[in-house]
Formats: C-alpha cells, structure tokens, sequence
C-alpha cells in the first residue's frame, strides 16, 4: 500500500479529482495549504507599501491506495494538475504499513 | 416652501441666517459677498489685507483668554420665536443624519478594519464605535452647547459658543437653532453630533496597532472638546472664520483636514509601529474594507447634501457634485497607479473613491458639475502621491492615510472651493475663476492655514499631557501579539 500525497494549484482540484475518481480511487482526503518551491512567493503592493508573500495557497491531496494502483493514481494526478508554468506542484509517494476502518474494523487492503 | 426661499438656506450657515453678533459693528458680518464680483478686493466694503490679517488673529489671540472667562459666565437668552418647521426640510435632515452616523458606524469602523492585520480588527472596531458612543454623550453634555450656540458676547462669539444648551437643558420640542431655522433643535443637534463623532473617528486611521485604547477614548474626548467644537463654532457657529467668508460647506477643513492635521500630529507623537518596512502589515481584509468605503461613500449624500440643512436646490447639486468627484478621484488615483504601479489595485479605486469625497466636502454646493470633475480628479491625483510617495520620503507612519487622505485631501478641497465656487451656483459664494473673487483664495488658505495651525498645537499638547498621565502607547509585547487579545480579550475566530 502507498499513501501518495500530491501538492497542487488550488485551482487544478475538480479536474484531479474528477480523473482519481475515473481510475477507481474511493476516497480522499484534501486540504488548504500554504507554502513554496521553486516558484517562490510573490509581491503585493498596497498603497506603496511593498510586501513579500512567501507562502503561496495550494492544496494538499492524500490517497491511501494498493500498490498496484499507484502509478495509474500518479499518472491521473500528474496529467491533470500540469499547466506548464512553474508552481503546478509535487507529488510524493511513501509506503503504508497499516490501515484500519474505524467502523468496522476491516484492515489493510479490505479498508481501502 | 418655495425653491427661491429655500435657495437661501445654504452654507455658510452663519452668514445667511440673523445672528446675534450681526450689524453689531463687526464688519466681518457682511463677508466677501453680496458685492465683491470685481477682480481685485477693493470693491468690497472691507478693511485691505493686511488689516484683515493683523484682525483676525489678534482677535483669535484676545478671544480665547476672554473666552476663558466669558463662556462660563455669559449665556444668550432663550431664542426668539420660531419660524415655521418646514416638514420637507425635517424629513431629509432626520435621512441626513442617520446616514452621516452609518458612515463611523459601521462605513469607517470597517474601512478601517479592513486594511489592519487581523489580530486588530476587533481593536480598530472598538475605536469607531467607542468613540461613536463616547463622543455623542459629550455632545449631548455640552459639545453642542459651546460649537453651535452663539454667545451673547460679539469678541467671545468669534471663537466659542456659549453654555445655553447645557446638557440639552433649554432644547425643548418647538426649540429651535437660528443656524437651521426649519427644522427643530433635535434634529439639527442630531445631525451635527453625527459629525462630531465622525470627526475624531478618523484620526483612527493614522494610531491604527499601537495605542492603549484607555488613552483612544481620552483622546477622542478632550480632542472633541479642544479642537472640534472650537473650530466648527469659527467657521459654522458664528465665529471669525464663518464671518471672514471662509467657504466649508459640509467640512472640507472643519472635519477632514482638522481630523487630518490630528492624525500627522498623532502618529509623530506615537511613532512607527513595531516591525514597519520589515514584518507584513498588509490588510489582512480587502473585502470588508470595500464594504465600508462604499458606506461612506453613500452616507456621505447625508454629509454634503444635508450640509444644506434643508431639502432644497442646494442639497440636489451637492449631491450632484459629490458623486461626480467621487467617481472621478477614484479614476483618477486608480488611473494613475495603473501607470506608475502597472496595475489598478482595489485598495487604490477604494482610497481614490474616499480623496474625491473629502476634497468635494467644502466645495460641494458652491460647485457646478464642472467643478466637481476638476476637484474629483485633482484628489484622485494629489492624495494618491501623498498617501504613496510622500509617506515614504519623510517616513512618517500613518498606518492607514488619514492625513494622506483626509488632511491632504481636506485642504487641497478647500482651496479648491475658492478657486471654483460659482455665485450661479450658490448665491453665499463669489469663487475666483467664475465670479473673479480672488480674494476668496486667501481666506481659503487663512481658513486651512487657521484650522491647521490652531489643531497641531493643541492636538500636541493634549497627546504629550495624555501621555505623560496615563501613557499612549500598549507595550512592545501587547503591540507584536496583538491588541484584540490584549486590550478587549477577544479575537477574530475562522
């Protein structure tokens, strides 16, 4: 099992999640999240007043899935949040040792 | 009432209704008009210049030692009859009101609330609607009293007004203020009070993050009593500017570039905040900034318009003019940052939209449609250098502009009233351009001048006094956490 945790451009979501759920991806888990790469932040400018905004909104997706279905999962995600310009984001990959389902207690490749 | 009789009834208040002091050897009572279209002042059946000059502030000087004495003990007696309540003119003064106290609360509290960083809105909240609280008591105590009621004394009516409406005692249903002479005493006290509690309000702008909310809430009141009534008595009350023929119809230095003058005098006093030029200190809210400055922008109709104190031809082109300037400041200051900074920031539309409606204030009433175009874009232009450019060269900080804005904005507006005011357009005033009074310019500038001078003295010395009493400023720790937490124990949640 992988957990494979993608950081993506807030506004690539719905088509990312539209094609996870295409390659038979059950369940995720999404949140806003601020930070930087190779992009960097940008400037604002209010009233003259310059500041740098180092952190930039992105969104955090995690997928728990079987291994078998990580590059199909890597490949949706990847082909989906690319725009071509710098800051479309990253995906990493790490293995899972454990999964429970709270609600009835199935484990593993039953609880995914 | 008919449209002729209700002509009459504009700005300058002092000079078109009776008052005591009038005829009574003054000469300043006559003014700069009816007869002083020629190009040069020599027609005009008043003393030259210099004599002016050396007048008025010997005046001032004398006045205010008499005043001393003299406003504790002299009192006019109980006015003469009323004139007959125009229901019309009631109407849109009690509109007028209510609408000029939306623009403190909520217009200026969230104008404010908006450009600081989120651990001090609740902060800058508490000062537009303490100080709306606070200041309309001291208002109803004697605020009104000592601006808006003439003293039977003529030297001390030039500079305060007297104790006869302590705590409201002689304002009675059928009262009436000979300054607004068709509509009761209540509505017109109401409709001032809203101005005074504008007033200090925005002085906010430029102690935003940093000062003791204890020491705000002093501030605001002796400021109140000290500068604001003083300075409304001078040019609506009856007092020597009014009676030099300063031309403020709604404000332009009595409210703005007074609130203005404060602000700079303020954030020298206080100094910069913790972290400037080095920690983010952008508006943690652009929005709710937006939302205020569209609710000045409307309530101002209440200030410009009901600044005719009727519902009259006056009222209809003041309003006129003040949308028309508002719009194009807002074009202006966008336009400009548009070229310079490459990009139109909302921010820039919204301030531009605040520089129009101060600088249209004074003028608004003696102006054409015109005119109003000429002073919206001349804000728009002026009050976006200032608040940008000049800020960062002499390096003051005025958080959130208020003399960038409303000083800067207030003056250049009533020098402007000077130089466009048209007698076609309002019959109290002979302007520069149009009716060839160049004189009004110089009592413009003695008007902006007089108000500037007079509010940093003693906005210095109340804030050194404050500051030695009870101090002005929160503590390094308390600013760099934040005031909400610290000074009302609450925050902003989601």
């Amino acid at each position: 099992m992988k957990l494979i945790t993608a950081i993506i451009k807030p506004f690539r979501l719905d088509d990312v999640r539209e094609a996870l759920s295409a390659t038979g991806v059950q369940g995720m888990t999404v949140t806003e999240v601020k930070g930087y790469g190779r992009q960097k932040g940008h400037t604002e400018i209010y009233r003259g007043a310059e500041y740098a905004v180092s952190f930039l909104p992105k969104i955090k997706i995690e997928i728990a899935v079987k291994s078998e279905m990580t590059d199909a999962v890597i490949e949706a995600i990847s082909a989906k949040a690319r725009t071509g310009q710098i800051g479309d984001g990253k995906i990493f990959v790490t293995p899972l040792e454990a999964v429970l389902r709270i609600r009835t207690g199935e484990t593993d490749g039953d609880a995914l | 009432m008919n449209i002729e009789e209700s002509c009459s009834m504009s700005r300058p208040r002092a000079h078109l209704l009776p008052l005591p002091h009038e005829g009574g050897g003054e000469g300043w009572g006559e003014g700069v008009f009816p007869s002083c279209a020629g190009l040069s002042p020599s027609p005009c059946p008043l003393p030259l210049k210099g004599e002016r000059v050396k007048w008025g502030w010997r005046r001032f000087a004398i006045g205010f030692i008499a005043t001393l004495v003299a406003a504790f003990t002299a009192s006019t007696p109980a006015f003469a009859a009323a004139p007959k309540i125009d229901s019309g003119d009631t109407a849109w003064m009690l509109t007028s009101s209510a609408l000029v106290l939306m623009m403190t609360i909520p217009g200026l509290a969230l104008f404010y609330g908006g450009m600081v960083r989120k651990k001090n809105v609740l902060a800058t909240l508490a000062q537009s609607f303490g100080a709306t609280c606070v200041l309309t008591i001291l208002w109803m105590i004697f605020g009104y009293s000592i601006a808006l009621t003439p003293n039977a004394d003529a030297a001390t009516n030039q500079f305060i007004g007297s104790f006869n409406q302590f705590m409201l005692g002689n304002m009675g249903v059928n009262s009436v203020n000979p300054l607004a002479a068709t509509i009761p005493e209540s509505v017109y006290m109401f409709f001032q009070m809203t101005f005074a509690i504008i007033t200090p309000a925005l002085i906010a702008g430029a102690l935003a993050d940093r000062m003791k909310f204890s020491a705000f809430i002093w501030f605001m009141s002796l400021w109140l009593i000290l500068v604001y009534c003083p300075i409304a008595h001078w040019v609506w009350g009856g007092g020597w500017l009014g009676s030099m023929g300063a031309l403020d119809y709604a404000g332009g230095s009595v409210v703005h570039l007074n609130a203005g003058t404060a602000a700079l005098i303020t954030c020298l006093v206080l100094g910069k905040r913790v972290g400037l030029g080095s920690t983010d200190m952008a508006p943690h809210n652009l929005v709710l900034s937006v939302i205020g400055a569209s609710l000045l922008w409307v309530g101002w109709f209440g200030f410009n318009a009901g600044s005719a104190v009727a519902a009259n031809v006056n009222a209809g082109m003041a309003a006129a003019a003040t949308q028309i300037a508002t719009a194009a400041a807002a074009c202006a200051w966008a336009g400009v940052e548009w070229i310079v900074a490459k990009k139109p920031s909302v921010l820039g539309m919204i301030s531009g939209a605040v520089a129009g409606l101060v600088a249209i204030t004074p003028a608004s009433g003696f102006v054409d449609a015109q005119g109003a175009l000429i002073v919206g874009i001349a804000a728009g232009i002026v009050c976006y250098f200032s608040a940008v450019w000049v800020k960062k060269w002499l390096g003051y900080d005025d958080a959130l502009d208020a003399w960038g804005v409303h000083g800067v904005g207030g003056a250049l507006g009533a020098i402007l009233t000077g130089a466009l005011a048209k007698n076609a357009v309002n019959s109290a005033a002979h302007g520069w351009l149009f009716d060839g009074n160049g004189h009004q310019m110089l009592v413009q500038l003695y008007d902006v001048l007089g108000t500037f001078v007079y509010c940093a003295v003693v906005t210095f010395i109340i804030l050194k006094v404050l500051d030695a009493v009870i101090g002005l400023r929160v503590s390094r720790e308390v600013e760099i956490e934040g005031l909400d937490i610290n000074l009302h124990g609450e925050t902003v949640h989601g």
